[in-house]
């Protein structure tokens, strides 16, 4: 089972809220996930509805026990049902580097010299590749990372990564960085950053919703991330919708059952259903409505079909009427965790 | 509820798009806003609808969905604008598309800056190399310099830009100012000093508090990447005052009163901070905003019915069946009680099944109100069976079931509008000075100019004289 996943999409597909649901649905039966954002967006905060993240690790959410079980999970100390932890953490580059410079060098003064230097603000924001190898190292390390009894301080690592047109290179960059500097340290350290991202502990997820441009993205991230020699994990299906109708319905609806809808309209006493009726003049703005969604469920199913030919697995998430508040992200750990192992 | 109710705002201006776009002295448009909100589709929506009206437009796209960039015949990457084929020209205008290629357009700036000589040490410098390959900043950077370029090559009277899916809509702003804060920084003059006393050699004679710090950076770096990025910026010296006075021009272009500043985004929570996070930031670097694009609103010919009344004759509509359906299996196991004499049928009818599922649909959807069908079924004046039906009557069972089917979109709908007026009125009371013209939403994506000029006509649609009407050809 892996340890880091990476969830990508495209924009607009609600990846950081498919991120934040996942954490919380790893962090069952007592395991402690840690969440991490890259971009320095605060999203992982609007979904919790928290302040600002610092550049800190710290407990954001508690996740529930087993549905159901309220006993027996003995996975893990064997005390009955306990709760699961989500940790979060906003990466910051240049806190990133100079922390690594810190660690590795001991850089007290000297760090602080190129910082005012405005090598810092070059290395995390113009020099090729330097800023996603300390994104992606910093995610690494935590994943890597065990407590004194050489046990892992995370059970999994989630990170809600750049979107889908950048991820592969996002990923790949330690790759090329490792080409561009040979030798010496940052070689070293995207050397071993990149070991950890092509292993099996590593599944780069893909979030998208039914529609042409996420589903088009998605097929062309998943062979680039294949090419990259990246473990593509499963596809998140957000936001989908029950069908109602779908035109063959409506064909019916069209040529026949007309009179009828009225009649059933006005029976359910939305007015008159002859002709001028308040529910005969319903009928047509009603009928365009589920044209369109008719239209759409079509359109929904082929792109279903394309997805399901990706090959991988998939995992769909519904939409919640209302909008993702937090008691709805609970509820979309509670799905995804019915849909199996992510 | 009443049918104005999806029409805006009357405290939201209305973002008079044909105005904008017919107004000579309009010369750059900036759609921007954060990803998957349709900027590339607004911007090249804007693009058609203003050739056809007579402008000669260019639309700079970045990232276009491959359909759309083919539909536009700019499918090649070749950094060059392309005319597109199949726009009305009627009105005397014309249309020219191209997509960015940034490291392209990165080497023609080292080509357009530097000897041959110079120019080929730099585009062979591996750091170059990664540089312009896209990493952090260049593409916003390059989108800048091709807005720039094709402003100064005046050929057109109307450059319409798409801006990058960055992380944040807002970097592509500050892109250029970076770079060039970075390109005149002391970090560079410390690069650069080894290089300048004799290159790799030089390294030993420069003095202790430069060679402390330079050897601390070759520990970092490694001293071959230092190596690379000394030379690099050596080759380039020569152009860093080119490059901060065209980043000074391109930030004066976009303040300057020929450019207008789109902010699209559509009716969800995440996109509308994002753009009301835009609308200050534009403010603050007083570049000109014309309004925002609200994209994919959904509207509904049936406003006047509520979704908590829909929902409720839904469920009327389900109650009825399954009285029906248990009548009808009743009826009919007392027949063939009556007819073999021996075992009733407990199947139900073919119409139970749906129904019920419609009926636990209803129950997740969690708004029921009993009384409001009750005090409707008063006012009911049709509920003759004797109306004259023109085709042959269907089976009752599924025209109640269709219309329960098209009363329960109905209601969906009727939420999904009033979830985006919410968000929508959040911007609105926190901008009101911006004006906005909302985009009704379309079952499909749009790949063809037809599905452009259906999206120009939406843009541009005055919501007093056609809610949510289809536009007119």
């Amino acid at each position: 089972m892996s340890r880091l996943h990476v969830v990508s999409g495209k924009g607009g597909t609600g990846k950081t809220t498919v991120a934040a649901a996942l954490a919380l649905a790893l962090a069952t039966e007592g395991r402690r996930t840690l969440l991490v954002e890259v971009e320095g967006r605060q999203g992982i905060a609007q979904v919790f509805e928290t302040e600002a993240l610092p550049y800190e690790e710290r407990k954001i959410a508690v996740a529930p026990g087993p549905d159901g079980a309220s006993a027996g999970d003995s996975a893990r100390g064997g005390g009955g049902r306990r709760a699961g932890e989500v940790h979060a953490l906003a990466i910051d580059a240049e806190r990133a580097l100079l922390d690594y410079l810190q660690m590795f060098y001991k850089l007290g003064s000297a760090g602080r010299a190129l910082k005012k230097l405005g090598a810092i603000d070059f290395a995390t924001t113009i020099a090729p590749g330097l800023r996603d190898v300390l994104l992606t190292g910093k995610a690494c390390e935590a994943v890597r990372r065990k407590d004194k009894h050489g046990a892992y301080v995370y059970d999994a690592v989630v990170m809600d990564a750049p979107p889908t047109g950048r991820i592969t290179r996002f990923l790949n960059v330690n790759d090329e960085v490792a080409g561009l500097a040979k030798m010496g340290p940052i070689h070293n350290q995207a050397q071993a950053v990149m070991r950890v991202l092509k292993s099996p502990e590593t599944a780069v997820h893909l979030v998208t919703l039914l529609e042409e441009m996420p589903v088009q993205e998605t097929a062309d991230g998943v062979a680039e991330l294949r090419a990259a020699g990246l473990p593509v994990g499963g596809i998140v299906i957000n936001m989908t919708r029950p069908a109602v109708l779908d035109t063959e319905d409506l064909d019916i609806a069209a040529r026949s059952a007309r009179t009828g809808v009225a009649r059933a309209l006005s029976q359910a006493g939305l007015g008159g259903a002859r002709r001028g009726g308040l529910a005969e003049r319903l009928i047509d703005p009603l009928l365009e409505q589920a044209r369109e969604h008719a239209e759409r469920v079509d359109l929904e199913r082929a792109q279903h079909a394309e997805l399901t030919a990706i090959g991988l697995p998939t995992y769909e998430l519904e939409l919640l009427p209302e909008g993702v508040d937090l008691a709805g992200l609970y509820r979309l750990a509670r799905d995804l965790r019915k849909q199996g192992p992510i | 509820m009443t049918a104005d109710d999806t029409t805006l705002n009357a405290s939201a201006p209305w973002l008079e798009v044909d105005a904008l776009i017919d107004d000579p002295r309009t010369r750059i448009v900036v759609c921007c806003g954060s990803g998957g909100v349709g900027k590339t589709t607004t911007a090249a929506a804007l693009g058609v609808r203003a050739a056809e009206r007579g402008r000669k437009a260019v639309v700079l796209t970045i990232d276009p969905a491959r359909r759309l960039a083919q539909s536009m015949g700019i499918s090649e990457l070749d950094n060059v604008p392309r005319q597109v084929k199949g726009v009305d020209d009627a009105a005397g205008g014309e249309l020219h598309a191209m997509m960015l290629d940034m490291k392209r357009t990165f080497d023609e700036i080292v080509e357009g800056h530097a000897d041959a000589e110079r120019a080929r040490a730099i585009l062979e410098n591996p750091f170059y190399q990664s540089l312009s390959a896209g990493f952090a900043g260049t593409q916003e950077y390059m989108a800048m310099e091709k807005l720039g370029q094709l402003r100064a090559r005046d050929e057109w009277d109307l450059i319409i830009v798409d801006t990058p899916p960055s992380r944040s809509a807002l970097d592509f702003l500050d892109a250029p100012k970076r770079l060039g804060s970075f390109l005149d920084g002391k970090f560079i003059r410390v690069l650069m000093a080894p290089a300048k006393v004799g290159g790799r050699a030089g390294m030993k004679f420069l003095n202790v508090g430069m060679s402390m710090m330079t050897g601390t950076l070759s520990k970092l770096m490694g001293g071959q990447l230092l190596r690379d990025v000394q030379m690099f910026v050596a080759a380039m010296d020569t152009m860093f005052g080119g490059f901060r006075t065209r980043a000074d021009a391109t930030y004066r272009l976009l303040q300057a009163p020929g450019t207008a500043f789109l902010v699209v985004a559509a009716p969800e929570r995440d996109a509308l901070r994002e753009a009301a996070y835009f609308v200050e930031r534009l403010a603050a670097e007083q570049m000109p905003l014309a309004g925002l694009v609200l994209n994919r609103v959904h509207g509904s010919g049936a406003s006047q019915l509520s979704a908590e009344r829909a929902l409720a004759a839904a469920e009327t509509l389900t109650e009825h069946a399954a009285e029906e359906a248990e009548t009808a299996a009743e009826e009919r196991a007392a027949a063939q009680e009556s007819e073999a004499g021996t075992r009733p049928d407990p199947a139900p009818s073919p119409a139970a099944g749906p129904v019920a599922e419609a009926a636990e649909n209803l129950e997740r959807n969690g708004i029921m109100d009993h009384d409001g069908g009750k005090n409707g079924s008063r006012t009911v004046g049709g509920l003759s069976p004797a109306a004259p039906a023109a085709h042959p009557a269907p089976p009752t069972a599924s025209a109640a079931q269709l219309a329960t089917g098209l009363l329960r979109l109905h209601a969906e709908r009727m939420q999904v509008l009033a979830r985006e007026r919410r968000t929508r009125d959040r911007f609105t009371a926190l901008h009101p000075e911006v004006p906005v013209t909302e985009v009704a939403a379309l079952p499909g994506d749009v790949h063809d100019l037809t599905g452009l000029r259906a999206i120009g006509a939406r843009l541009a649609l005055d919501p007093a004289d056609g809610d949510m009407a289809p536009p007119q050809p």
